[in-house]
């Protein structure tokens, strides 16, 4: 018996020594507890530039790759692009670490949450073509009323149809939509055996657009009341329930189908609610398919879209800030946005660019001018639970109460801005 | 016990008292003790570098404001008590009914897959164990086939055989029934039934009171369609392993105790009920134990199929732990989850060890039925057993 407990108890000694070992090895030896980061003078230790993005696809890697590789030529300054498999994790590996990369996607939601702990240099000051990015993505990601991360691109939702369908139906060019009422209409003459008239995922990004076309929003303009149960937003919600129940239209999981281009693809659904990403997937997945982009009709609060899109940030812990600048500058220039654009279809985030983009996508050109009207998506920190459980309550939305939905939903979202504060 | 008591018997010679004893035993440990030290210090250093570091770290985040930048016992870090617990346990705001979610969640999944897996796995070795099976090899190969496999790989052959056009649909079709659109589907099993029984609304006892921001109408909806794909799955990656486990032990089943049994003029099931499941029952003990640790920790399936969709019913905590930290950034609170986690599945294991520790229930029944009072009183199967004899 004695034995044991003295074995035991050398065992928890042990096991404690390591536990003090761990705190004070980590807490002295690491370099980087200088986390007062806010200082915005830039460093220009020199040295090669790490690049990390999350790409879509093949096509996006090579542009990103060969465009960075060119300007690392000219500037002499060496750099490479990895490509992670989940961004969110790399990075916050990186910034726990304290060696983050130098360059680096960041999207919209997760904005916040590195500017607001001090990971992200706030260099959109020093940009020359500041002025040039569409003034909604400069508010995206201004956190504390400065611009941290370059805005990238951007997408807006855009109403898809099935042109083959559409002829056969009786429909003609006169007949696309332009108000809620004329929707309703279509997808109802589209609806067959087999196939709705329109189909769209069951989630914010997609039945929000109603919403804003309802002319209602998620907070208000200075990001610090959530407004989601505004009379307009019930509004959104209630037409979008009752296409639901109306059988013409369906979310594209009840068809069976991943995402709205799938059910499109497909032909399970005539219409659908998709960004300018669903072009990439029309030609490699169902290039036999004829459609047209048209802009999503007005509802009741007039025109509205949502626009997504993400940034280049750079770290605040890059031993080279002033390359990464640099870098960024070339990358978010007009003529390397009409590249990307040209390899994977984005848009451009700068408004230089959008004439150039017509050009090269003249049957696309409604999303790029979709993004006049186009509405930001909720980037507040700590937001993103907020949607998840938004889209939760929005997959029962045929069933539900819009009203109910939207209050547990302003509930959670003006508990998250509160925290903020 | 017996190893410790048996040890003293071959320490070397005047080692009688026990003071004594102590002395010399740390004699040869100078040397030896060292010796011992110095093979055991990489697993030692292993242990304590990829284990003891990061649980430590994670038990400081989950008590601490790290907001996810430079290191957690940085100083800009400071200590803020219980409140990432309290936000998930007494909060009431979304944190706790995610919590709570994905608790209900889970305990369903631990609450079928646990006892259909043992079972069938069971099965599984029993079959495969009989001599007289031809091409017994090839069979326990094929069970066991899919644990080897990936369980990425697995779930993304569900998605395809569970989707709203897939097999399971389309052999379904055959015996005319309409399958459900499995992965989208989050109405609760229980509500279900409960509605095609009339019941389709919580009654108000129900519906306003709950436990951690759940109503207790939601708590009981059981699991949702797709979390019973997730079951289904789980039952058949995992019952292949523990027939392994089932069948080593069932080698170790001497066949004197079957002939013996034959002679006595047992049934083939008697002789199953009676002789083979009390020998294998510390390998039952084990098969329950990992099950319980197993199926709270469920994270790769939910992360490659559903991601917790739809509608949360596939929420597990140790997806929500990984989803509170890396994409809400709500770091101390996904720290803390983990832990209550950890918390669950200690006591659901302790718990169970308590209820099937060993008793030496067939001493004490017989002392009884020699009493001749108690005969009467010996619950189950020892009436048959007293019987006999």
């Amino acid at each position: 018996m004695n034995r044991r407990t003295t074995r035991r108890r050398t065992i928890a000694a042990l096991a404690g020594a390591a536990g003090i070992l761990a705190l004070t090895a980590c807490s002295g030896g690491s370099g980087f507890s200088d986390s007062t980061s806010t200082a915005q003078a830039t460093s220009t230790g020199g040295g090669s530039l790490r690049v990390l993005i999350g790409s879509s696809g093949d096509a996006e890697t090579a542009a990103v790759k060969s465009a960075v590789a060119d300007w690392a030529g000219t500037s002499g300054t060496d750099a490479t692009v990895s490509v992670a498999s989940d961004l969110n994790q790399e990075l916050s590996q990186g910034f726990a670490s304290g060696q983050p990369a130098d360059v680096f996607y960041v999207s919209a939601d997760a904005f916040q949450g590195y500017a607001s702990n001090g990971s992200l240099l706030a260099y959109g000051d020093q940009l020359k073509a500041k002025d040039d990015f569409y003034p909604t993505l400069v508010d995206q990601f201004t956190y504390d009323g400065k611009l941290y991360c370059a805005p990238k691109d951007f997408s807006t939702l855009a109403l898809i149809i099935n042109t083959d369908d559409w002829s056969k139906a009786g429909l003609t060019d006169a007949d696309v939509p332009t108000t809620w009422d004329q929707l309703t209409t279509v997808a109802k003459k589209l609806t067959t055996d087999g196939r709705k008239g329109l189909a769209f995922s069951g989630e914010y990004a997609r039945v929000g657009a109603f919403m804003a076309q309802a002319g209602g929003t998620m907070t208000n303009d200075d990001g610090t009341q959530a407004t989601v149960n505004s009379p307009e937003n019930v509004a959104g919600l209630t037409y979008v329930r009752g296409l639901l129940n109306s059988g013409d239209a369906a979310y594209a999981a009840t068809l069976g189908t991943g995402w709205g281009g799938e059910a499109f693809g497909t032909n399970k659904a005539a219409m659908t609610v998709e960004g300018n990403w669903i072009t990439g997937a029309m030609t490699s997945d169902y290039p036999d398919v004829k459609y047209k982009v048209v802009p999503l009709p007005a509802g009741s609060g007039g025109k509205g879209t949502l626009q997504f899109t993400n940034c280049w940030g750079i770290a605040a812990d890059s031993k080279n800030q002033g390359a990464a600048i640099a870098l960024v500058e070339h990358l978010t220039s007009t003529d390397q946005q009409l590249a990307f654009s040209k390899a994977f279809g984005v848009m451009p985030s700068v408004q230089s660019a959008a004439d150039g983009w017509k050009k090269l996508y003249p049957e696309m050109t409604a999303f790029i001018d979709s993004a006049s009207f186009a509405q930001n998506t909720v980037n507040a920190k700590g937001a993103s639970d907020v949607i998840t459980d938004f889209n939760a309550q929005l997959e029962g939305l045929a069933k539900g109460d819009p009203q109910k939905i939207l209050d547990s939903v302003q509930t959670n979202l003006q508990a998250v801005l509160d925290q903020d504060k | 016990m017996t190893s410790l008591s048996s040890a003293p018997g071959r320490a070397p010679a005047g080692t009688r008292t026990g003071p004594a004893r102590r002395g010399s035993a740390r004699g040869p440990s100078g040397r030896q003790g060292a010796a011992g030290w110095l093979f055991v210090s990489p697993t030692l250093l292993v242990l304590g570098l990829f284990l003891v570091i990061p649980v430590v770290m994670a038990a400081w985040v989950s008590v601490s404001d790290w907001t996810g930048r430079g290191s957690p016992f940085a100083s800009g870090v400071s200590y803020v008590g219980a409140k990432n617990y309290a936000a998930l346990l007494t909060g009431g705001g979304l944190a706790t009914k995610d919590f709570g979610t994905s608790l209900r969640n889970n305990a369903y999944y631990v609450l079928l897959v646990v006892p259909l897996q043992t079972a069938l796995a069971l099965f599984l070795a029993v079959i495969v164990n009989r001599r007289l099976l031809r091409g017994r090899g090839a069979f326990r190969t094929a069970y066991y086939f899919p644990s080897v496999t990936s369980s990425v790989a697995i779930t993304v052959l569900w998605l395809f055989l569970f989707s709203t056009s897939g097999v399971v649909n389309g052999v379904l079709a055959w015996f005319g029934v309409h399958g459900p659109n499995w992965f989208a589907d989050p109405d609760g099993v229980l509500h279900l039934v409960l509605g095609s029984l009339g019941v389709d609304t919580a009654p108000a006892g129900l519906a306003d009171h709950g436990l951690l921001g759940i109503s207790w109408w939601d708590w009981l909806a059981g699991p949702s369609v797709a979390m019973s794909a997730f079951i289904l799955m789980a039952v058949f990656t995992t019952s292949g392993t523990f027939m392994l486990l089932f069948l080593a032990a069932l080698q170790n089943v001497s066949g004197e105790v079957e002939e013996a049994a034959v002679m006595d003029g047992t049934s083939g099931w008697q002789r199953f009920r009676f002789v083979t499941l009390p020998m294998l029952r510390p390998t039952v003990f084990t098969v329950v134990t990992l099950g319980l640790i197993g199926t709270w920790q469920v994270f790769d399936q939910i992360y490659t199929g559903t991601q917790g969709g739809p509608a949360k019913t596939t929420l597990t905590p140790a997806y929500l732990s990984y989803n509170t930290a890396f994409n809400n950034q709500q770091w101390g609170q996904g720290a803390a989850i983990a832990f209550l986690l950890f918390a669950i599945i200690v006591v659901v294991t302790a718990l169970q060890r308590l209820a099937t520790r060993d008793r030496a229930v067939p001493r004490r029944r017989r002392f009884r039925l020699a009493d001749g009072t108690l005969a009467a009183d010996a619950a189950g199967p020892g009436v048959q057993e007293g019987g006999r004899r």
